[in-house]
């Protein structure tokens, strides 16, 4: 299944600094590990060494944050948008 | 001098290249500043509109070339000071002449000594109300947002821009206002009618977003990877690291206004997190300047139970902070994805304080008690860190005997539907007296 993710602009040195690039996979842990056959290194950016999602990285599927839904596992049906955001921001 | 930062430089030492906007380009004269710093993994990175590690995403904050030598000296400068958060500029990310250049001048707010509410709480030490709402804009804000504008100066934004509960449009409106940038600040569509107003008044571009505030914060996130946001300066996105340190200087009034001495114990109110974090973080400059002597603190985290994501954290033993959505009347505090979270479970945890929370009736009672004990009419978020107080005291985790300051952040005027129903004239007579005496009231 193809998918949109959008790259926040401090992973853009890993997709040549394209703001949105297509990606394939049933779930988002697919769509991450077929990210980083293409734009090498930028799994490790996303994820921790143990293979979770780091804690101040946020990742929206359709709008949704998938630490509500099933996190890695969260389905990413043909043509979602995904969004990887630095957690760090707003409030104070 | 030596650089204080929370944890140590990266391995190779060097500030890293950022790829970000605006980061090329001449050094920038901010102050005592001279780096970008990971929390989490100690890369350091030139000082530069940015917020986010790019090793590990971990949030940016300030190391700083802090003054040495002579402790009394620097009080002496201090106290000689403008009467502002400007006092305390060689402890901030600005430059030496910022309280030459407009801007709201915020700070020096009372330190109101509270014999009344104590009694009421059963409190028999010292306690204290900051009372925040007496800045510019009425919220404690104007700390924060009068840093990030230095930022956005030196980094030659033209646009203040902001993801807000409320508070933090307005006290960016003015600023913005004062300093002659233009504004466009971004809120939940559903906000308090007072907030509304006080945002809109200042004549900048105020957008209402349909969703809660983690939405538009998300919103405003994607937008400043946009071209569409380019040249934006975001005073709690990616002027973060700059905005931030403006809660330090509650830190830095609280001490001077107790003679220079730390408090035994802070109660703070929870967001997301942010202000918390610098309070210590602040408190850990005072003692590493030799401000204030060093001593045990501890710093207690205040939320509504309505979005508690750090204090069901905190009680069920977990270092990582779950979202949730928000449901309570406290929306200055209704921030479910708390970015600072952990950090504040770090921080309560270490210093031997505590993570609470009060329900909305609770903090209504809270708000009352204040404005009747101690003639402070406080926002929700006064009425969470009072009545948070209350339930600690209740439960044993604060020690009454002590010297407490507790926090109120904001203005009881912007949130007046929170009381409006609970309270009202306490009767409605003739103009008589006759009617006057047969209403009880002589």
């Amino acid at each position: 299944m193809s998918v949109t993710v959008r790259i926040p602009t401090i992973l853009r040195t890993y997709t040549g600094g394209q703001a949105e690039v297509s990606a394939d996979g049933g779930t988002l842990r697919d769509v991450l590990a077929d990210l980083e056959r293409n734009h090498q290194g930028i799994s490790a950016r996303v994820l921790d060494d143990a293979g979770k999602l780091r804690r101040f990285v946020n990742v929206y599927v359709n709008d949704d944050d998938v630490r509500f839904a099933e996190g890695l596992d969260t389905p990413t049906p043909d043509g979602a948008g995904i969004s990887i955001i630095p957690a760090v921001a707003g409030g104070c | 001098m030596p650089v204080l930062t929370s944890h140590t430089p990266a391995p190779d030492g060097a500030p890293r290249p950022s790829a970000a906007p605006g980061s090329a380009g001449a050094p920038v004269d901010l102050g005592p500043a001279v780096a970008l710093s990971c929390r989490e993994c100690g890369e350091r990175f030139p000082l530069s509109p940015i917020f986010a590690c790019e090793a590990c995403f971990g949030p940016l904050e300030i190391a700083y070339d802090l003054p040495t030598g002579d402790p009394g000296a620097l009080r002496s400068a201090i106290e000689a000071g403008p009467h502002s958060i400007w006092r305390y500029a060689p402890l901030l990310p600005v430059p030496a002449d910022v309280a030459t250049k407009p801007n709201l001048h915020p700070g020096g707010t009372p330190l109101v000594r509270a014999d009344r509410l104590a009694a009421a709480l059963g409190h028999g030490g010292e306690l204290y109300v900051k009372d925040d709402s007496g800045n510019p804009t009425h919220s404690f804000k104007d700390r924060v947002v009068a840093n990030a504008v230095e930022a956005a100066r030196a980094f030659g934004f033209t646009t203040l821009s902001c993801s807000s509960t409320g508070n933090l449009a307005g006290a960016v409106g003015a600023a913005a206002a004062r300093a002659g940038l233009r504004s466009c600040v971004f809120i939940p569509h559903d906000l308090e009618q007072g907030k509304v107003v006080m945002a809109a008044v200042y004549g900048g571009e105020l957008v209402g977003i349909e969703g809660t505030y983690d939405d538009v914060n998300r919103f405003c996130s994607e937008l400043i990877g946009d071209p569409a946001g380019e040249g934006w300066g975001f005073v709690n996105v990616n002027l973060r690291p700059y905005y931030a340190e403006g809660s330090k200087t509650l830190a830095f009034e609280i001490a001077e206004q107790l003679g220079w001495r730390l408090p035994d114990q802070l109660v703070v109110p929870i967001a997301s997190g942010s202000q918390l974090t610098k309070i210590d973080k602040g408190i850990k400059e005072l003692i590493a300047t030799g401000l204030v002597e060093d001593k045990p603190y501890k710093i207690f985290g205040a939320q509504a139970e309505g979005c508690s994501p750090v204090s069901q954290a905190y009680k069920a033993g977990h270092d990582v902070v779950r979202p949730v959505k928000p449901a309570t009347i406290a929306k200055s505090l209704a921030i479910g994805n708390p970015a600072d979270g952990p950090y504040v479970l770090d921080i309560a945890r270490r210093t031997g304080g505590a993570v609470e929370d009060v329900t909305d009736p609770q903090i209504v009672d809270a708000i009352k008690l204040l404005a009747r004990t101690e003639g402070i009419f406080a926002e929700t978020a006064g009425g969470v860190t009072v009545g948070v107080t209350r339930k600690l005291i209740e439960t044993g985790q604060l020690d009454p005997e002590l010297t407490t300051v507790v926090l109120n952040t904001g203005d009881g005027l912007k949130t007046l539907d929170a009381v409006a129903g609970t309270t009202g004239p306490t009767a409605i007579i003739r103009p008589n007296l006759d009617a006057f005496r047969e209403a009880g009231l002589a």
